[in-house]
C-alpha cells in the first residue's frame, strides 16, 4: 500500500492483559485503518465482553444473543460442552450477529492481541461484508431481527404454557425439519403502483400501434384450448411453490392460527440465515482478509510489538491452514483457506500479475485498484458466482486441486481433470457449483393439492444427478409434514429427462394425540 | 463504538434447553446409564460422567440427498500423482471418493455427553424408593441451622432492624418527652405572629421567645435516635433434626466364594450404598465377613482377604448383634443390612441363623437383604437346587416383609434385583 509509514511512538500494548481502555484504543487504531485507509463501510459497532460459560450458551443458539427454546439447542448444547471440557474443541474467540448496530461478542479469557484481532475481524470485516453483500441487503433487516427474536421467544413461551411444551414442540420439529426448504430463493416482485402500471400499458399500446398489420386478423386460428381444471387449481394456489413451510402456513386447512405463527417464524428465521449460508466461503474470507491487513498495518506502524505480531499470526496461520484430501484431518475446503486464497490472490493480480493473470482477468489486471475490486467483489457475488470468477489458474496449482466423478454405473472412480492447461476451468466450475445451495440441495416442490378433493398434499422431487433423498430422514420428515397438514402427503422423485417416477413416498397422518 | 460488559449477566441460558433435551431422550439416555454400570468401577458409580445414546431417537431428520448413490464430482486439494483419466479403486465405506459428507456424520452412531452427577442420579434411581421406615433423631455435629431468634443490642450493621430500631427510638422520645417539631414549628409562627404587631400588643413575646429556646434547648438533649435504640436481629443455631443410617454388609468369605461371587457381592453393595446415600445425609459403612467366625474389617480387607474355613452364617449374625449394641443403638439409626453369600451354611447352623434372624435382627432393622450369589452358569444349571440357607431363609422371608432374598448369577442382573427389591411401594404391594 502506497500509504507512507508514520512509525507510533508506543505500541498498543505489551503483554498479554486488557481492560475497557485499552479495547477502545484498540478498536480507535483498527478504525483509523479500516475505515480511513481500506474504505469499509460499516455498521456501528457494539462490542460485548462475555465469559466462557456464555459465548458456550450462544454457541448453542445458533449463535443469536436470545432465542426461542428447544431441545435440539440443548443437544447442541450439552455436545458442545463435552468436547470443550475435555479440551478437544476450544471456543470460537468471537461471535458476530448481522445486526444494526453489528453486535461482536469477545471472551473476557481471549488476550489483547487475540482481541485486536476479533475486533478487526468481526467489528470491521464481517461487519462490512453484511453491511455492503447483496444477499443480505436483499433478504436481511438488519434492524429488525433482534427485536424480532424477542417476539419470536415471548410468543413461542407464551403458547407453550398455553397448549403444553409437546404441542408446541410437535410444530416447531416439523418446522425445523424443513427449514430449509422454508426459503424464498428469488425476491418477491414488488406490486408496481397504479401510476406506474398506467404508464406501463400505455407504452405497450404505444408499440401494438406502430407494429399493427392488419394481416394478421386473417389467420385461420385453432378451436381455443380447453380450461384444465387441474391447472386452474394449481393457479389458485400459486403452485409450483418450492417453500414448503410458507405454504403449510398460507393454506395448511387443519392449522391453528398460532401453529401457523410458529412456522412463520421459523421461516423467518430460516430466511435470515439463508445468506449466510450462501456467502460462507466469502464471508470469513471477507473477514480473514480484513484482520490480515489490518493486523499487519498496525505492526508495520509499530502499534503491534513483534511478539503480539507473532501470536497472531500463529493463530491466523491454523486458521488458514488447508490440508490435503490424504491426510487424516481432513473434512472438505476450509472456507477461511479458500475464502482468504482468493482475496489475497486478487490483492496480487492487481499489483503484480503475471501474463497468465493478465489473460484471465484483463479487467483488472495490474490495474492496482486492490480495495476496488475486493469491495465489488464483497458487494455483488456469492460463494458460487465468486469462485467461478475469480479462482484463478495460479491457486489451483497452489492447493493442486483435481476433480474426482463417481458414477454409479462405474466400477471405478475417475480423476477428470487436474490442474493443468486443460483441467483450470473445468475445476474452476465444478468447485463453484460444490457451493451452489441450488445444486446441493434437492430439488423439492410442492406441485399439487386438491382442496375440494381428498386433500393430498403431493410433492415432487426432481433427482439431480440420479441422487435419491436419504430414505430413513425423508419419511420422518414427511410424516411430521403429514401431521400438519392433516391429510395424505405424496412425493415422487422423478427422472428429470423423461419425467419417470423413481420413487415414491406415502405418508398418512397419525392420529392427533390432542 | 459502545463496550458492553455482559460478563455478570446470568449464565445458564442453555439450561432449559438441556433439560428439555434430557427429556426428551430420557429412556434412551436411562438406559444407556444403567448399561455404564458395568464400565465403571465401584468408587466413582455415581460420578458424573459421560454417556452415549443412539443417535436415532434424537436425530433432526431433514429432507437431503442421500449419502450413497448417483452421480458425484468433487474437488479435493493436494494432488500428488494422479493425471487426467486415472481410474481409482472406490473407497470402501464411502468416505473419500463419493461419499460426500459421509466421513463425519453418520460414522459416528452414538451421540456423547456428559451428565452431572445429579442427573446421573437421576436417571439411574428413578422410580426407586426406600421403605418409609426412616427414624430422625438429633444429632451432635453439623447439623445445625440458624434460626432468628428475635433482637439483640450488638451485632453488624448488616443485621441492622430499622423497624424495631425506630420503634424503640420513639417510645424514648415520648417517655422523655422530646418536644415536637410541630410544636416548635407552632412557637415560632406565634412568635413571627406577634412580631408582626405594633409594640404594645406583643405581651407575652419574650415568654414565647423563652419557651422557643427551651425547646431547642430539649429537642438537642434529647436525641432523635440514641445509640441505646439500636436493636440488631439475632440469629441462633438450631439443630436439626438428621435421619442418619448404618449399611451393614455381611460376606461369607469361606473357600466356596470365588472371585466372581465376590464381585457380584460388590457390586450389590456399592449400588445399595449409593442408594442410601440418596436418602440419607450420613451412611455408616460396617464391614463384616465370616467364615465359621466372623470379624468386623475394613472395606479392603472385607473384598480381598480370603480366609480358610468352615461356614457358619449365624456367625455373622452374632457379630453383627455384637456391633449394634456396642455403637448403632436401633432408637437412633436406621439400620440396614445386605448380606451376601453362596448359600452354603453347616446344616445344624441353619436353625440358629433364622432364629436369630427372625427374634433379634429383624426387629431391629429397617431392611434386610440377603442375595445368593452363584457361579456364572447357564441358568438351567443350578437353578434345580436350594441351598439350605434359602431353605430356611424362606421361612423367615414369609415372615417378615422387610426381609428380602434374591439369586444373583451375572453382573447384570444386580440392577434388575436392586430395583426389584426398591421398586416404588405401591407397585410392590400390587405384585406381592
Amino acid at each position: 500500500m502506497a500509504t507512507a509509514i508514520i512509525r507510533a511512538e508506543a505500541p498498543l500494548f505489551t503483554g498479554s492483559e486488557w481492560d475497557f481502555p485499552l479495547i477502545q484504543r484498540i478498536y480507535d487504531a483498527c478504525e483509523k485503518i479500516a475505515v480511513g485507509e481500506l474504505g469499509l463501510e460499516v455498521y456501528p459497532n457494539q462490542i460485548e465482553v462475555i465469559s466462557a460459560e456464555q459465548m458456550l450458551d450462544a454457541y448453542s443458539s445458533t449463535g443469536m444473543p436470545l432465542f426461542y427454546k428447544h431441545w435440539s439447542f440443548g443437544k447442541q448444547f450439552v455436545s458442545n460442552e463435552m468436547l470443550y471440557r475435555k479440551g478437544l474443541r476450544g471456543l470460537a474467540y468471537e461471535l458476530v450477529i448481522n445486526s444494526d448496530p453489528c453486535i461482536s461478542y469477545i471472551m473476557q479469557e481471549n488476550s489483547a492481541t487475540m482481541q485486536t484481532l476479533v475486533i478487526a475481524h468481526a467489528a470491521f470485516g464481517h461487519n462490512h461484508f453484511f453491511r455492503n453483500n447483496y444477499a443480505f441487503r436483499q433478504w436481511t433487516d438488519a434492524e429488525g431481527i433482534l427485536p424480532y427474536l424477542d417476539f419470536a421467544r415471548s410468543f413461542i413461551a407464551a403458547y407453550e404454557e398455553r397448549h403444553g411444551q409437546q404441542a408446541v414442540e410437535r410444530v416447531l420439529d416439523c418446522a425445523h425439519a424443513l427449514m430449509h426448504q422454508g426459503v424464498h430463493r428469488h425476491p418477491r416482485i414488488r406490486a408496481r403502483d397504479l401510476a406506474a402500471e398506467a404508464a406501463r400499458e400505455a407504452e405497450r399500446e404505444r408499440y401494438r400501434e406502430t407494429i399493427y398489420d392488419d394481416l394478421w386478423r386473417t389467420l385461420p386460428t385453432g378451436p381455443a384450448a380447453p380450461l384444465v381444471q387441474a391447472d386452474e387449481r394449481r393457479r389458485a394456489l400459486n403452485l409450483p411453490q418450492e417453500n414448503i413451510l410458507y405454504f403449510l402456513e398460507k393454506t395448511g386447512p387443519r392449522l391453528k392460527p398460532w401453529q401457523r405463527e410458529i412456522l412463520r417464524i421459523v421461516r423467518l428465521i430460516a430466511q435470515y440465515f439463508y445468506p449466510q449460508r450462501q456467502t460462507k466461503v466469502m464471508n470469513e474470507g471477507c473477514a480473514t482478509w480484513c484482520h490480515y491487513r489490518i493486523m499487519t498495518r498496525l505492526h508495520e506502524t509499530g502499534q503491534l510489538t513483534d511478539g503480539a505480531f507473532l501470536e497472531f499470526l500463529q493463530s491466523h496461520t491454523n486458521v488458514v491452514f488447508q490440508p490435503h484430501y490424504d491426510e487424516p484431518h481432513f473434512s472438505g475446503f476450509n472456507p477461511y483457506a479458500l475464502g482468504f486464497g482468493i482475496m489475497q490472490d486478487i490483492a496480487r493480480i492487481c499489483t503484480d500479475p503475471t501474463d497468465e493473470d493478465r489473460e484471465w482477468f484483463p479487467d483488472f489486471a495490474g490495474k492496482g485498484d486492490v480495495m476496488g475490486v475486493l469491495k465489488d467483489a464483497w458487494a455483488n457475488y456469492r460463494d458460487e458466482s465468486f469462485i467461478a470468477q475469480f479462482l484463478s489458474p495460479r491457486l489451483i496449482r497452489h492447493w493442486r486441486l483435481f476433480q474426482v466423478i463417481d458414477h454409479e454405473s462405474a466400477a471405478e472412480l475417475e480423476v477428470a481433470a487436474i490442474h493443468d492447461e486443460r483441467g483450470y476451468r473445468r475445476i474452476r466450475r465444478a468447485l463453484a457449483r460444490d457451493y451452489d445451495l441450488g445444486r446441493q440441495e434437492p430439488d423439492i416442490q410442492i406441485v399439487d393439492v386438491d382442496l375440494a378433493g381428498d386433500r393430498a398434499l403431493v410433492l415432487e422431487h426432481v433427482v439431480g444427478d440420479g441422487i435419491l433423498l436419504d430414505p430413513g430422514d425423508t419419511r420422518l420428515v414427511l410424516q411430521s409434514l403429514a401431521d400438519l397438514w392433516g391429510y395424505e402427503v405424496r412425493l415422487i422423485e422423478l427422472d428429470p429427462r423423461d419425467r419417470k417416477q423413481l420413487k415414491i413416498h406415502v405418508l398418512k397422518p397419525r392420529a392427533d394425540p390432542a | 463504538m459502545h463496550i458492553i460488559d455482559r460478563r455478570l449477566n446470568p449464565g445458564g441460558k442453555s439450561l432449559v434447553n438441556r433439560q428439555r433435551f434430557l427429556r426428551r431422550a430420557r429412556s434412551a439416555i436411562q438406559q444407556a446409564v444403567r448399561g455404564s454400570l458395568k464400565d465403571r468401577s465401584i468408587t466413582d458409580i455415581d460420578k458424573e460422567g459421560q454417556v452415549a445414546i443412539p443417535r436415532e431417537g434424537i436425530g433432526e431428520p431433514t429432507l437431503r440427498r442421500a449419502a450413497r448413490g448417483g452421480n458425484r464430482e468433487r474437488i479435493f486439494p493436494g494432488n500428488q500423482d494422479y493425471l487426467e483419466g486415472d481410474r481409482i479403486n472406490r473407497p470402501q465405506g464411502g468416505a473419500g471418493g463419493g461419499g460426500s459428507q459421509a466421513g463425519e456424520g453418520d460414522g459416528e452412531d452414538s451421540f456423547r455427553f456428559v451428565l452431572s452427577r445429579e442427573e446421573f442420579l437421576e436417571l439411574f434411581l428413578d422410580d426407586l424408593e426406600l421403605p418409609d421406615l426412616a427414624k430422625r433423631r438429633l444429632t451432635g455435629e453439623d447439623s445445625f441451622i440458624l434460626r432468628r431468634a428475635g433482637f439483640t443490642t450488638a451485632g453488624s450493621p448488616a443485621n441492622l432492624s430499622v423497624p424495631r430500631t425506630m420503634q424503640k427510638a420513639m417510645s424514648r422520645r415520648i417517655a422523655l418527652q422530646r418536644p415536637s417539631r410541630a410544636a416548635l414549628e407552632h412557637i415560632e409562627a406565634e412568635i413571627a405572629r406577634l412580631e408582626a404587631l405594633p409594640l404594645a400588643e406583643r405581651g407575652r413575646l419574650e415568654a414565647l421567645r423563652e419557651e422557643r429556646a427551651r425547646l431547642i434547648r430539649r429537642r438537642a438533649l434529647v436525641a432523635f435516635i440514641d445509640p441505646v435504640d439500636l436493636r440488631y436481629r439475632r440469629f441462633a443455631p438450631t439443630p436439626r433434626p438428621t435421619a442418619q443410617a448404618v449399611m451393614i454388609c455381611l460376606m461369607d468369605v469361606s473357600g466356596s466364594m470365588t472371585e466372581h461371587m465376590k464381585d457380584l457381592a460388590k457390586r450389590f453393595f456399592a449400588l445399595l450404598h449409593l442408594f442410601l446415600t440418596r436418602s440419607y445425609r450420613t451412611v455408616e459403612l460396617v464391614f463384616i465377613h465370616h467364615t465359621d467366625r466372623a470379624a468386623e474389617v475394613d472395606e479392603d480387607t472385607f473384598f480381598h482377604s480370603t480366609v480358610t474355613g468352615g461356614t457358619l452364617v449365624s456367625s455373622a449374625l452374632e457379630e453383627m448383634l455384637g456391633v449394634v449394641a456396642a455403637r448403632y443403638n436401633p432408637e437412633d439409626w436406621n439400620i440396614y443390612v445386605a448380606q451376601a453369600s453362596d448359600g452354603d451354611n453347616l446344616p445344624r447352623d441353619n436353625e440358629k441363623t433364622s432364629s436369630l434372624l427372625r427374634d433379634r435382627i429383624l426387629p431391629q432393622c429397617q431392611y434386610y437383604a440377603y442375595i445368593e450369589v452363584s457361579a456364572d452358569l447357564s441358568p438351567g444349571l443350578d437353578g434345580s437346587g436350594e441351598s439350605d440357607l434359602w431353605a430356611a431363609y424362606e421361612d423367615v422371608a414369609a415372615a417378615c416383609p422387610h426381609f428380602a432374598m434374591r439369586k444373583v448369577r451375572h453382573r447384570r442382573e444386580i440392577y434388575p434385583v436392586l430395583h426389584e427389591l426398591f421398586r416404588k411401594r405401591s407397585m410392590v404391594e400390587g405384585a406381592g
